[in-house]
């Protein structure tokens, strides 16, 4: 961070934490930032004269006498087209050895759209995987995060999403992203020459975990210049959200406040929402759509990270190994899309929505199928094609490694149904049979 | 001259301030950043510093602000015009403000000040009157929209003169009234109230007397919620909650309905715009719009709007029932608002009680239904504020101090159940947990009993007793086996499923299905308790669970199929069939 003529500086603090440092000054404004020793701080409490700093990159080694300069403002990115295609840190200062970026600075963390202003989101956003299309299909100005372990490949997951969604523009917020996850979207990105149409913020696990708290910020505010003032499509994605949480408790356990479930600070709800609030389907046509990753701890939803981001977000998507077919999937049943009739037989074909509730039932039937297998009872011939549709159905729809248009996942679907089942047996309206059933399998 | 202070602390939205002068508990403050004044309320004083929470952001505010307290509460503008209306937690119409990004320090008007209204006086010069006396009415929509004498006024009062009947804007004096002393003073069609006090102004508050009709079976049949009654809605995420809401806010019997949003999606609001403005009311074949205020304070706007905002849609709901109307509240969600509860106790370092929320939680929660009920006004005439509130209970579990806490102050208790909604069974609403405690009330046992039918309240007692024991002895069958149990056992489980599937269940997108009248409700529920009362003769398990499921698609199709129309005959015909062919 540049320095500035007018800055104030004092060289004596008060009380230093491990995420805080406190001094004694005068005319300080709430959310301003400061450089302790060298290091970027914001304020985040005053009291009388003494006044809290939040010192992003840690205390570690700040002697009592460090020096602080106060900059007099919030903190800002600089916004403009040449954001397009480049890497930023934390703190929106490149990390990709290119130059710094020109354009207009704007404070980050901003207002929120009237929600009067809002437009119903109506814009289908395909990804190729029928496991979201088909079933969870997404819809521009939604907000949907991935419930996963660690161990599964969420990122791959979300890297082709982002690279065969049809969006103007994608904003990638990694937060405690390991450096190996760091070069393959890097890697990804660049190998699908899309890079253009790229811009990353990114906090690996190198850096310092405090410095995670700017990074949704940064690229909301990267968003929202080309959302509002481009009117362009953009698809932010944000991982990994429990690690964004972790911080904030980090951050609130430095400064005694009373933890509240899961030793989280009892404003995680309103710190998320202010979040994924901003996705938004604008009046003048652009919009703003949230992808995240919020990892689980063994599929842990109780846990007061994804419960409340499944309080805010509109569905969630949850990935699955399938023991069957030692495929990834996403799993039909948790998972839920809370948008999708708004696209379904409107934007798609008008067997749409049928055909995902027969193949996610007759899914369910399989499942059950299999419980009595285990139980040792005797299966009918009806539990016996279920169990071989499972299979069939997860290898050429639910697996994340599918990538065709939804009229192929429908006809897929269909030529499923024909070769596993009587028409009756589907339960579809009489009038999509006609029309859809394949006719060499009658 | 009102107080002054200074700006002396900073913690997120909690601002301590350095008073001159008397400050009230509750009162509002500006303060003043740059020219630009944001809103916030006194929360606590201690000696001359005052913990006052900010209702906007407090990006930028430094020690040494001023501040200027304003020797008035919270209040909300009362008026008509208040129909239709959308406006934020702190009633600023979000309708008239330009800008797509909402500005902090930003407040709008919330009633048009330059509109006119029929008015019509109702009474006279001589007129003995006192506060929440009906003085004249305008048309609001198609609701009379009564001209009160304000409720601030404190004892009785002349009419002195009164506005003869013609077009008139909330500002112009209606009447002018004499008080006791000899003093006049002027009336308009406008007058302010303080959020966090009850608007009193009723002669009494009686038990209910009868229940909201919604068209929801699983309301109206099973756990009926009265006129002026209270009633909560806990689930997990995904449950159906907002759509059960939105059902209600369509179909429930109320002249006035208003709904605050309060904590929640944005893109749900953006439903309600969207939707309700084409939807017909179906008990008065009016716009849905014209009856229903939105109180919109999404999850992302300011945390302390967010507390206020669910009394500023109690007070619009009170000032319409002293009008006689009848209001209906819905709230979603209260859990939101008692987390906003939890950051400010937070922040001002008060002792937490269970999972860090106040230890006045309960208290609060149930001072705030109490405000809900059912009034006998001055004049004789009654009107009501029914609430309803979802709660969003952390993890899905219903022992959490939110849902605890307005267990003990709701009446009725309709709690969506995550297993109902896995398995589609919607509404998800659990029909054994859930419970109406109206159903217990005489008054409420005879209305039903004399407006539906003898004995009604003894038939969904029956009906709701079969349901739990078909939960039983499906426990007992998934124990032993299909075949390790008796038949009787299969054919009680078919029949706790019929009533399932053919009265708990309703479907809120099919157009018939999804609004289900009384008279309606009645015939079904006698239908399938006739077959529950049949013993029926099957050789095996299988035979059962056909002969049921049978039935169970005969009527469900009739719930989707117009009343009384030909398919309807057909499909009755056909379940008397079935029902010849079995029953004994």
């Amino acid at each position: 961070m540049a320095s500035k003529a007018y800055q104030r500086v004092y060289t004596q603090l008060e009380a230093i934490t491990k995420a805080t440092v406190s001094l004694k000054c005068k005319g300080v404004s709430n959310d301003e930032l400061a450089v302790v020793s060298g290091r970027l701080a914001q304020v985040v409490k005053t009291k009388g004269d003494l006044v809290t700093l939040q010192v992003f990159a840690g205390t570690e080694g700040i002697p009592t006498n460090a020096e602080v300069a106060f900059l007099g403002a919030p903190p800002t990115l600089k916004v403009s087209d040449q954001l397009a295609g480049r890497f930023f840190n934390a703190y929106g200062e490149p990390i990709d050895g290119g130059p710094e970026i020109e354009g207009e600075e704007r404070q980050i963390g901003g207002p929120s759209v009237n929600p009067y202003k809002r437009r119903q989101p109506s814009e289908l956003i395909p990804t190729g995987i029928a496991g979201i299309d088909l079933n969870n299909t997404l819809v521009s100005g939604q907000k949907i995060p991935f419930f996963a372990d660690p161990d599964q490949p969420y990122n791959q997951v979300m890297a082709d999403v982002a690279l065969r969604a049809d969006v103007d523009k994608i904003i990638l917020g990694g937060m405690g992203l390991s450096n190996d996850d760091y070069l393959f979207f890097r890697h990804s990105f660049e190998g699908a020459g899309a890079l253009d149409k790229i811009v990353s913020f990114v906090n690996t696990t190198e850096n310092p975990p405090v410095e995670r708290l700017l990074i949704p910020d940064m690229a909301l505010a990267a968003a929202e210049y080309f959302a509002v003032d481009k009117n362009e499509k953009v698809l932010v994605l944000l991982t990994d959200m429990t690690l964004y949480a972790d911080a904030l408790s980090i951050v609130s356990n430095r400064m005694d406040q009373i933890p509240s479930k899961d030793s989280m600070p009892g404003s995680l709800y309103s710190d998320l929402a202010k979040i994924y609030e901003k996705a938004v389907q604008l009046p003048a046509g652009g919009s703003i759509t949230i992808i995240a990753v919020t990892t689980l701890n063994d599929g842990d939803i109780t846990h007061a990270i994804p419960d409340n981001t499944g309080y805010i977000t509109e569905g969630q998507l949850y990935l699955r190994a399938d023991s069957e077919t030692g495929k990834v999937i996403i799993d039909p049943f948790r998972s839920l899309s809370r948008l999708k009739q708004l696209v379904q037989g409107k934007k798609t074909r008008e067997d749409h929505s049928q055909i995902m509730n027969a193949s996610v039932r007759l899914y369910a039937d399989a499942q059950n199928a299999k419980t009595k297998l285990e139980n040792g009872f005797d299966l009918s011939d009806y539990d016996l094609r279920c169990l071989e549709y499972a299979k069939e159905y997860a290898i050429r729809l639910l697996s994340i490694d599918v990538n065709i248009s939804i009229d192929e996942m429908l006809d897929t679907a269909w030529d499923l149904f024909a070769k596993h089942f009587s028409k009756a047996e589907t339960g579809i309206k009489q009038k999509l049979i006609d029309k859809y059933w394949p006719q060499q399998q009658q | 001259m009102n107080s002054t202070g200074k700006v002396t602390g900073i913690v997120s939205n909690l601002v301590t301030v350095q008073t001159f002068g008397p400050v009230a508990e509750n009162e509002l403050c500006y303060i003043n950043l740059d020219g630009t004044k944001l809103l916030a309320e006194v929360i606590k004083v201690n000696g001359d510093k005052a913990s006052v929470q900010v209702f906007e952001s407090t990006r930028g505010l430094k020690n040494g602000n001023e501040v200027e307290f304003l020797g008035k509460m919270l209040e909300v503008t009362l008026g008509p015009g208040l129909l239709s209306s959308v406006y934020d937690g702190l009633q600023n119409d979000l309708t008239t403000m330009e800008d797509v990004f909402l500005k902090r320090g930003e407040y709008t008007d919330p009633l048009d000040r330059k509109k006119l209204w029929e008015f019509s006086p109702t009474a006279k010069a001589g007129d003995k009157v006192e506060a929440a006396d009906w003085l004249g009415e305008v048309k609001e929509g198609w609701l009379p929209h009564k001209i009160m004498v304000p409720f601030s006024f404190k004892g009785s009062y002349t009419v002195k003169s009164i506005a003869a009947s013609g077009s008139y804007n909330v500002d112009t004096v209606i009447a002018t009234l004499t008080n006791e002393d000899g003093d006049d003073v002027d009336v308009t069609m406008t007058q302010k109230w303080p959020v966090k006090v009850a608007i009193k102004g009723y002669k009494e508050k009686p038990r209910p007397q009868k229940i909201m009709e919604t068209g929801l079976r699983i309301f109206d049949t099973f756990n009926p919620i009265a006129e002026g009654g209270t009633g909560f809605i806990p689930g997990p995420f995904g449950c159906g909650k907002t759509v059960l809401q939105h059902a209600i806010a369509k179909q429930g019997e109320a002249d006035v309905i208003v709904m605050a949003a309060c904590g929640e999606r944005a893109n749900e609001v953006v439903e309600i715009f969207t939707e309700f403005p084409e939807l017909i009311d179906p008990h008065t074949g009016r716009h849905l719009m014209e009856r229903t205020t939105i109180i919109c304070n999404t999850s992302n706007m300011p945390v302390a709007a967010r507390e206020a905002s669910v009394y500023t849609a109690m007070t619009i709901c009170e000032y319409y029932r002293a009008m006689g109307l009848r209001c209906l509240l819905l709230a979603d969600s209260t859990s939101r608002w008692a987390q906003a509860l939890r950051e400010m106790s937070n922040r001002m370092e008060e002792l937490p009680g269970a999972d860090a929320f106040p230890v006045d939680l309960s208290s609060i929660i149930s001072n705030f239904y109490a405000r809900a009920g059912m009034v006998v006004l001055n004049n004789g005439k009654t009107g009501a504020v029914t609430f309803l509130g979802t709660v969003s209970p952390a993890g899905g579990n219903l022992k959490e101090p939110v849902t605890e806490s307005t267990k003990k102050a709701a009446r009725c208790f309709y709690a969506l159940e995550q297993a109902r909604a896995d398995q589609k069974r919607y509404p998800a609403v659990n029909p054994i947990d859930s419970y109406s405690k109206y159903l217990e009330y005489p008054e409420i046992v005879d209305y039903l009993n004399k407006t539906i039918e003898e004995g009604w309240v003894e038939k969904v007692l029956k009906a709701k007793n079969l349901v739990r024991r078909g939960k039983e002895v499906k426990e007992q069958i998934n124990i032993l086996g299909d075949d390790g149990v008796p038949m009787s056992y299969h054919e009680i489980y078919w029949k706790s499923e019929l009533i399932d599937f053919v009265l708990l269940q309703q479907d809120a997108f099919d157009a018939i299905d999804a609004l289900c009248p009384l008279s309606r409700q009645k015939f079904m529920l006698n239908t399938v308790l006739d077959i529950c009362d049949r013993n029926f003769a099957f050789e095996d398990y299988q035979e059962c669970s056909n002969y049921f499921k049978g039935i169970i698609n005969i009527l469900r199709q009739m719930n989707f199929t117009v009343d009384g129309s030909e398919e309807y005959n057909n499909y009755l015909n056909e379940l008397n069939k079935l029902l010849e062919n079995n029953g004994k």
